[in-house]
């Protein structure tokens, strides 16, 4: 009797414990969104949208040279990585089973892994100092990379979800392959994908390690994208470690 | 229609997908090349001694990069004792014991860990999380402060500040793939279960067991990422090039130094020490991710879909 007492017991504690580790993830959540919002909030005013930075340590000014920076690197990165993102996740799904698409699931997971500090380093190598220059193009072709794999899984685990009756349909009606795929599946994807394609700019957009020596920083406001510029987060790294 | 038609229109569109398939392994494989390549002075001059000595000095021209890997691994240890009970319980809450009802906020809340960036979790660290470690080393009483595990000045900035806030950060991660693992296992092994007695508590035990090796792999893919993880740890760990076993002690990490140093490193060696760092981050974190997918594909059987191991959990709950 006792043994079935303790057997309850210690399944009623790991019980406990699970929901005590919810609990535990979503007090940091709740402690770090509190934070920004209650400390961020007090400079969030219209001058932080249109106004330049001032020194560090006098009040006023704003980040509209880094929004403006944040908002072209990131373009830069989804002009890059979209096309390649879909065309990949199609090549996925369409030949699911061959070699050469477990290889290139293999790699999208693969560089989806890659440290992002990493994928900052090696576009330094190939866009930075072959120009001697610190520019956007290097920062968006950064970001650019970790979208990528990004974008290809999704599209590849949504156009799998499509019901192959609307393949088949199409095929039966004569179309080809590539006419199946662009005018039927991937436009009943599209919308799944889309959202993965936003979730992965969200993500991107909060990236600051591949931007540290590829965009660089600049307090400037500029939008040549063949010179260093200044994005959000850098700026608050910027600040950050600055002794102020 | 008059469009081209029949094999040739179809290996047309197998080429041109193709390619732009075949760019992502061109990319994986320009990384590792160019890495090498630009590492290649270090790696000449130093050859193993690079990881075997732990003398950082930029002006002399000596570099060991020992403090690092060992800040590297000591940081993501830590997070991964700190996150793996934690996740792991999570997993099973969310698929085993909550209402239906409570899941989908449930996944939604724990994923939106994954979606704040790196940088804001530094700066909450910084703020709010370094003042906490402070005060608990101040605390912390002074027979156990004479132990090496917990030595050193109370400076707040260190390992276990490092530690926890990578261990917040690789939560979702783990947690949502375990869950996705937890999913795969067939009802009847916990029905099975059940009908013989078990308490929840065992049943679940059982659903663990037979998953045991997706959930290593959802470990596995948390340390991967603690591995790499930059912005946050360059914040809070202190960044000090020193082997220490304290908890307290401001450390380095691999991330960290190439994070801080890169745009400082003026001679060709310098920057080449850097990026050999870089390069075995690459292969470490190549290697462990390789294995956690490895593992976690083994859960699919056939006729069974395979598991979404995105490692972007946010994208997960789109699909």
């Amino acid at each position: 009797m006792s043994a079935v007492t303790g057997r309850r017991l210690t399944s009623a504690l790991f019980v406990g414990f699970c929901g005590l580790s919810v609990l535990m993830a979503l007090v940091p959540l709740a402690f770090v969104l509190f934070f920004v919002v209650s400390q961020g909030i007090r400079s969030l005013n219209f001058d932080f949208f249109t106004q330049m930075p001032k020194p560090v340590g006098e009040p006023g000014g704003g980040m509209a040279n880094a929004i403006v920076g944040t908002l072209i690197v990131t373009g830069l990165g989804s002009l890059m990585a979209i096309p390649i993102g879909i065309m990949s996740g199609v090549y996925m799904s369409e030949y699911a089973g061959t070699r050469f698409s477990s290889a290139v699931r293999f790699a999208a997971d693969t560089l989806n892994g890659v440290p992002s500090i990493v994928i900052g380093v090696f576009a330094y190598g190939v866009a930075v100092l072959p120009f001697k220059q610190f520019s956007a193009l290097a920062g968006g072709l950064a970001l650019g990379m970790m979208m990528i794999p990004i974008i290809a899984r999704t599209t590849e685990e949504l156009l799998l979800l499509v019901p192959s009756t609307m393949r088949e349909g199409a095929l039966a009606l004569g179309s080809t392959r590539a006419g199946a795929v662009f005018r039927v599946v991937l436009p009943a994807a599209l919308p799944g994908i889309i959202t993965g394609i936003v979730l992965a700019l969200a993500r991107i957009a909060g990236e600051t390690a591949p931007l540290l020596f590829t965009s660089f920083n600049n307090r400037f406001f500029t939008t040549r994208l063949t010179q260093p510029i200044g994005t959000l987060t850098v700026q608050v790294f910027a600040y950050a470690i600055s002794p102020y | 229609m008059g469009r081209t038609r029949g094999k040739g229109g179809d290996m047309g569109f197998r080429a041109g997908t193709g390619v732009f398939a075949f760019t992502l392994v061109l990319i994986v494989l320009a990384i590792g090349f160019e890495l090498s390549r630009q590492s290649m002075d270090s790696l000449q001059k130093f050859g193993l001694n690079f990881w075997r000595t732990s003398t950082w000095d930029p002006v002399a021209g000596e570099f060991g990069a020992l403090p690092f890997i060992w800040g590297t691994l000591y940081s993501s240890v830590l997070a991964l004792v700190i996150s793996t009970p934690v996740a792991l319980g999570i997993a099973v809450f969310i698929s085993e014991l909550c209402p239906a009802w409570l899941t989908q906020p449930l996944v939604f809340l724990t994923e939106l860990l994954a979606a704040i960036p790196s940088i804001v979790y530094g700066l909450w660290g910084i703020f709010v999380l370094v003042p906490a470690v402070r005060w608990l080393e101040t605390s912390t009483p002074d027979w156990l402060r004479q132990t090496p595990l917990f030595s050193g000045p109370p400076l707040g900035v260190g390992m276990l500040a490092a530690g926890l806030i990578l261990a917040i950060m690789v939560i979702p991660f783990t947690s949502s793939v375990a869950r996705e693992v937890l999913k795969s296992v067939p009802l009847a092994q916990r029905e099975g279960a059940y009908a013989l007695g078990a308490t929840r508590f065992e049943a679940i035990r059982a659903a663990l067991f037979f998953a045991r090796t997706g959930i290593i792999g959802a470990i596995m893919l948390g340390f991967g990422r603690a591995l790499g993880e930059t912005m946050a740890v360059t914040m809070l760990i202190g960044n000090n090039p020193q082997v220490s076993a304290s908890l307290f002690a401001p450390q380095y990490t691999m991330a960290a130094v190439i994070a801080n140093e890169f745009t400082e490193a003026a001679d060709e060696l310098y920057l080449s020490a850097l990026v050999e760092i870089g390069l075995v981050l690459f292969i470490v974190t190549l290697i462990v991710n390789g294995l956690s997918r490895l593992l976690i594909w083994s859960m699919a059987r056939p006729g069974k879909p395979r598991v979404f191991v995105s490692t972007v959990p946010a994208a997960e709950s789109a699909a």
